[in-house]
């Protein structure tokens, strides 16, 4: 008995000291060099693997990191400017500040603005929904409401609203990781910087139908009308395609294009909506109080003269439109590179692929 | 027209065949072998049976309504009944009702949930939890009671013709000599034999394997191929001596072969993809039920054999995939004689 | 000739396939004409390639055979006016592809024909045309694919120079449920048909061609063998009903036993396959100078009063042709542009009959949605019907974890879309939906980096 207890001890500690040998060489064979500060940064990152950084993952964010030594063109967008000075820290190199973005839907066709015309019964998945047609609604550019954006968004930044059928960011959690925009079938979210006092601007509507059919198909879709183009004193606006988009490095958010907006499709995230609609009011009591002048005014000068009024409020409107049209124009020539356009032109719209 | 139409990708007609209608399919193909257990065995079969369905469809139920919170009914796609009855046709008709909740915890539970319930469990929830019992509980496991045409809850026990195969060898008693102390081979065939309550009746299984195979629920490649390997295998052996090794009919008849050939091989979701594979995967259970029968201690290797090869099906899957149309043109491209050919453009 | 041996010795493709419930309604009924509508919807895109050009503007007159756009390029068609009246107006209007797409849109007055036109009913058998003569003239005609995949059939004559065709097959197996269209085209046109045969032909410079027909068209087989029995080099194949005997690859393994190699055309095996009806086009354009500017279509469903065959004017939106076979039946749940198995759902009844829409299938309400999708069961039966020889449940479980770079070395390109996989699934699973969407996503990498 004790024989083989003893046996049974000392081949057992034979086969583990000869494993240990050969577990020692090979290590030593196979040791890869790597530099200790790869993964020194890669402890600081905050390793989801989202690829928001444009890299495959942490890992390879780490590597490039290291090898370039230079942070103007790398971004943790989950992490944030914390940890990109966390990782400048690691490597004794000059931090760079970087505005926080967040993800907008750049859609308002919930089931109550915007009306089914069909019913879509494939695979719940955006994607399949989009390669098939035009959309269960008469609306092909809006949301398509199967929550693709939701399922791929790492962070629970997203979710499905059941009462209007849209996904919503919840602001808190999104890191601006791309993920969503790149999924999104419709091209409807875009990356957006977080703003001063947390609050953005933007045309909640990519529907780049004319004005006759957009009105009909969605209560608050974008129909070109230009009134915020108007408004807009800092050349913010674009009017394209019969859509307009909101430059949100030239937006001051004066916020007088949303209390414009008729249909709603200005959105302003962040502004309670009390402001605005005070803003609305004030708006009406010094329009009506203008036109009232106008009036007496165009009283009095008819009783002298029945010429008349010279210019009349709606010409007025047009020629301001035409300045403001004018102006666009001019800035878009001049720039051409704004990201507003690079956005709208690149949506591949109109030539999604037909099935045959 | 007053409502919308619907909208959805080709195509817009389905088959009849659905999964619910399958199982009910393979339930309607296992009643032969159900009564033929009441009949052997009495009210126990009915007993255990039932329970074993209950607390099958019970545990799933309330893992996918509480655990996953998942939108299910009680019956969903009706796969839980056929675990139930296929664990009860495996354990003998008078096991305590606390190991068949075990039996159907470990089935349902661990071997199939915990994958993430139908379609994702790599091995056949039944023989799981047959194992797991059989390895836990072996008394119980392996006492079978000896059939009777009564409706008895209670009886004597005895030993399968297996057992008393393995046991005779183990003291060197020789095949022919045993086999006088067995039924005939017309009781094995029908079913007048010892052993767990569903697996005894070789008929019952022909007739719930004729009809799957002609509702087109399985095809014929499993259990036909998996049959006449250990047929061929203990031909082989009986050949080269009958009195050391059985006769290869008595191996096809008796213990498990045909329950796991019918029922437990054939099941969708642990056996491979395509015919090519469904025959290797039958001819490697046969070989390792042989072999476990023949030269391990256990007197019975279906269970062991089928689990073994379920782990092989991704592997077989993935050496035998379909022939690709087009990876052989069958056709002689000509010698192309160039010559000038204006081309409208 | 022994008719028995004929419908015995029949010919199919081997591996998969499926056996949907045939239903077809029509087969009995004569094609009737369906007058010009009030309006037609003329899309410029009704063939892969290019759009057209448009080369009409509002308010313009045309006639019925004006060409009102251009082919753009040479993979590209043109689009004729299939009636005559004013140009309305020039919009995006939804298509059978379920997009919007620019459209031409014609308020029909009267029904005047371009004089060159011969519409008269008398056959023209001699073939007065030379190879390059006939495929310019197809070009000009506007002649695309009719059997559903609209490719226009002058770039598919157009063979290229190193490549030898030996056989042309003619594609009369119409293997969707419910459609006839090509069916009683084969019964009142036979005539039309073997003369398009011998014009197809000659523009190929090839000496056999095989027509392949589905078994289950007995009357088609008899009568077309009748016909061809003093026709050298033209003979007719009696096929195995099962579904997809019509599609290309699988006609060319029944009738000849070659494959077409994975991303090959069949001119690589030394074959070239025309629809029936791309056929009897081919006649009308090149020997009555007539363009593309009506087919044959079936309008189906179990619940339509009059289900039929129609020659209508290409244009012409489907209420009219609904209205015609007695308006929609009151449960209709679901319209499908082609048959049950590859057509598309329809969201409204304004779409227009498009050159490659084959049938018009009317689904009741009670079976136009999908039954409740279960876990994968792993049975195999998506491995076992699909007639290329793919693994549809790995194609699907690749394509929703966006791993399509795998799904492409799966061959998910050779996908066929004929939908036997999401048919026969026990699961409800819908397995081509995501098949497509892997096959989308590999080509658009493929433009993109191109």
């Amino acid at each position: 008995m004790s024989e083989s207890v003893l046996y049974t001890v000392m081949i057992l500690s034979a086969l583990g000291a000869v494993a240990a040998v050969i577990l020692y060489f090979v290590s030593k064979k196979f040791y890869v060099k790597e530099d200790p500060r790869i993964a020194q940064v890669e402890d600081v990152l905050p390793a989801t693997n989202c690829g928001g950084c444009g890299y495959p993952g942490c890992n390879a964010f780490a590597n490039a990191v290291v090898e370039q030594q230079d942070l103007s063109s790398l971004h943790c967008p989950v992490g944030g400017n914390d940890v990109m000075k966390e990782v400048a820290d690691v490597l004794g190199i000059e931090a760079v500040e970087k505005d926080p973005y967040v993800a907008v839907i750049r859609c308002s066709g919930s089931f109550n603005n915007r009306k089914k015309t069909n019913q879509y019964d494939g695979a719940s998945n955006c994607q399949i929904a989009a390669q098939l047609y035009s959309g269960d609604t008469a609306c092909a550019y809006g949301c398509v409401g199967l929550s693709d954006c939701v399922d791929v968004c790492d962070f629970d930044a997203m979710y499905m609203d059941e009462v209007t059928g849209l996904p919503v960011v919840i602001e808190d959690k999104c890191t601006a990781c791309n993920a969503c925009v790149t999924e999104c079938p419709k091209d409807i979210i875009e990356l957006m910087p977080v703003g001063k006092k947390n609050q953005r601007i933007y045309v909640a509507c990519v529907n780049e139908d004319p004005n006759s059919i957009a009105r009909d198909i969605c209560s608050v879709a974008c129909t070109g009308c230009s009134d915020c183009l108007e408004q807009c004193k800092f050349d913010a606006i674009i009017v394209e395609n019969d859509l307009a988009y909101v430059d949100q490095e030239k937006c001051k958010q004066c916020l007088k294009c949303v209390d414009v907006c008729e249909v709603r499709s200005m959105h302003s995230d962040g502004v309670p909506e009390e402001k605005i609609d005070r803003m609305r009011e004030l708006r009406l009591k010094r329009e009506a109080k203008e036109k009232a002048k106008r009036e007496a005014a165009a009283q009095a000068t008819s009783e002298a003269d029945d010429v008349a009024v010279a210019v009349s409020p709606h010409d007025e409107k047009v020629a301001k439109i035409a300045a403001a049209k004018a102006r666009a124009a001019e800035r878009k020539s001049a720039n051409t590179k704004t990201t507003g356009q690079e956005v709208i032109s690149n949506k591949p719209k109109g030539d999604q692929p037909s099935e045959n | 027209m007053s409502r919308m139409l619907v909208v959805s990708p080709s195509p817009h007609v389905h088959d009849k065949l659905t999964v619910p209608q399958v199982m009910e399919g393979v339930i309607i193909a296992m009643i032969p072998a159900l009564a033929f257990a009441v009949l052997n065995f009495g009210l126990g079969a009915v007993y255990v049976t039932l329970l074993s369905v209950i607390f099958c469809v019970g545990i799933e139920y309330a893992m996918n309504r509480y655990l996953f919170n998942r939108k299910t009914t009680v019956l969903y796609d009706r796969s839980a009944i056929i675990t139930g009855i296929l664990l009860a046709f495996n354990v003998p008709s008078n096991l305590p009702w606390h190991i068949i909740l075990i039996g159907a915890i470990v089935a349902i539970g661990l071997s199939k949930m915990s994958f993430g319930g139908l379609g994702n469990n790599p091995f056949n929830p039944a023989l799981v939890a047959r194992v797991f019992l059989l390895t836990s509980f072996p008394v119980e496991m392996t006492s079978w009671p000896v059939p009777t045409p009564t409706l008895a809850l209670d009886g004597n026990t005895g030993a399968t013709p297996l057992g008393i195969l393995k046991e005779g060898a183990r003291v060197g008693d020789t095949v022919p000599q045993m086999m006088a102390e067995m039924p005939g081979w017309m009781d094995f065939f029908w079913g007048f034999q010892g052993g767990s309550l569903g697996e005894m009746s070789a008929f019952a299984m022909l007739l719930g394997l004729a009809y799957m195979m002609l509702r087109r629920i399985i095809s014929w490649h499993i259990p036909i191929s998996m049959l006449l390997t250990i047929v061929v295998l203990t031909g082989a052996f009986w050949l080269y001596d009958p009195t050391q090794y059985a006769h290869p009919l008595f191996h096809i008849l008796t213990g498990g072969v045909m329950l796991g050939a019918v029922f437990m091989a054939t099941d969708y979701v642990t056996s491979p993809f395509t015919y090519r594979g469904m025959i290797i995967f039958g001819v490697g259970i046969g070989v390792i039920t042989v072999f476990i029968r023949l030269f391990g201690s256990y007197p019975e290797g279906v269970s062991f054999a089928i689990l073994v090869m379920n782990a092989f099906v991704p592997m077989i899957n993935k050496y035998t995939k379909p022939r690709r149309y087009g990876s052989k043109t069958h056709y002689v491209k000509p010698k192309v004689v160039v010559e000038e050919k204006v081309v409208a453009s | 000739m022994n008719l028995l041996s004929i419908f015995n010795n029949t010919k199919s493709f081997e591996m998969g396939g499926v056996h949907p419930a045939e239903n077809k309604l029509t087969a009995d009924e004569p094609i009737q004409v369906l007058p010009p509508p009030d309006a037609a919807v003329i899309h410029v895109a009704q063939h892969i390639g290019a759009p057209a050009t448009i080369t009409v503007t509002e308010g313009q007159k045309v006639r019925v055979g004006d060409v009102i756009a251009n082919h753009t390029g040479y993979v590209s068609s043109n689009i004729h006016s299939s009636v005559s009246g004013t140009v309305e107006n020039i919009e995006n209007l939804l298509d059978t592809s379920g997009f919007k797409k620019t459209a031409i849109s014609i308020r029909v007055e009267g029904d005047e024909w371009l004089p060159e036109i011969d519409r008269t009913p008398d056959l023209i058998s001699e073939i007065k045309l030379s190879s390059e003569e006939i495929i310019e003239r197809i070009h000009a005609s506007g002649v695309v694919g009719l059997g559903g995949a609209a490719f226009p059939s002058h770039v598919k004559l157009n063979v290229p120079k190193d490549k030898v065709i030996d056989h042309l097959l003619l594609n009369g197996v119409e293997c969707e449920p419910y459609l006839t269209a090509d069916h009683r085209l084969m019964l009142e046109k036979p005539e039309e048909l073997i003369i398009g045969i011998r014009v197809l032909m000659k523009a190929l410079n090839v000496d056999k061609a095989i027509i392949g027909i589905e078994n289950n068209k007995r009357d088609a087989i008899q009568l077309l063998t009748e016909l061809t029995e003093d026709e050298e080099g033209i003979g007719v194949q009696a096929l195995e009903v099962k579904y997809p005997q019509g599609g290309e690859k699988q006609l060319i393994k029944a009738v000849l036993g070659r494959e077409v190699p994975s991303g090959g055309l069949p001119a690589d095996v030394g074959v070239l396959v025309q629809n029936v009806g791309t056929t009897l086009a081919v006649y009308e354009a090149v020997q009555k100078n007539k363009p593309l500017v009506d087919r044959i279509t079936t309008l189906t469903g179990v619940d339509v009063t009059k289900p039929g065959n129609y020659l209508v004017r290409i244009g012409t939106p489907i209420r009219d042709l609904i209205n015609a076979s007695g308006g929609v039946p009151e449960h209709t749940g679901k319209i499908v542009s082609g048959g049950p198995m590859m057509g598309k759902a329809l969201p409204d009844l304004l779409v227009p009959i498009a050159k490659a829409t084959s049938g018009i299938l009317l689904i009741p309400e009670s079976e136009s949605r999908r039954a409740e999708e279960y876990n994968c069961v792993r049975c195999g039966k998506c491995v076992e019907v699909c007639p290329m020889g793919l693994e549809p449940y790995l194609l699907m479980t690749l394509s929703q974890g966006h791993n399509h770079d795998k799904s492409e070395k799966e061959n998910v390109l050779d996908c066929i879309e004929c939908g036997s996989c999401a048919f026969t699934c026990p699961s409800n699973r819908p397995l081509l939906d995501w098949i497509r969407l892997s096959k989308n996503n590999i080509r658009k990498a493929k433009t993109a980096k191109a």
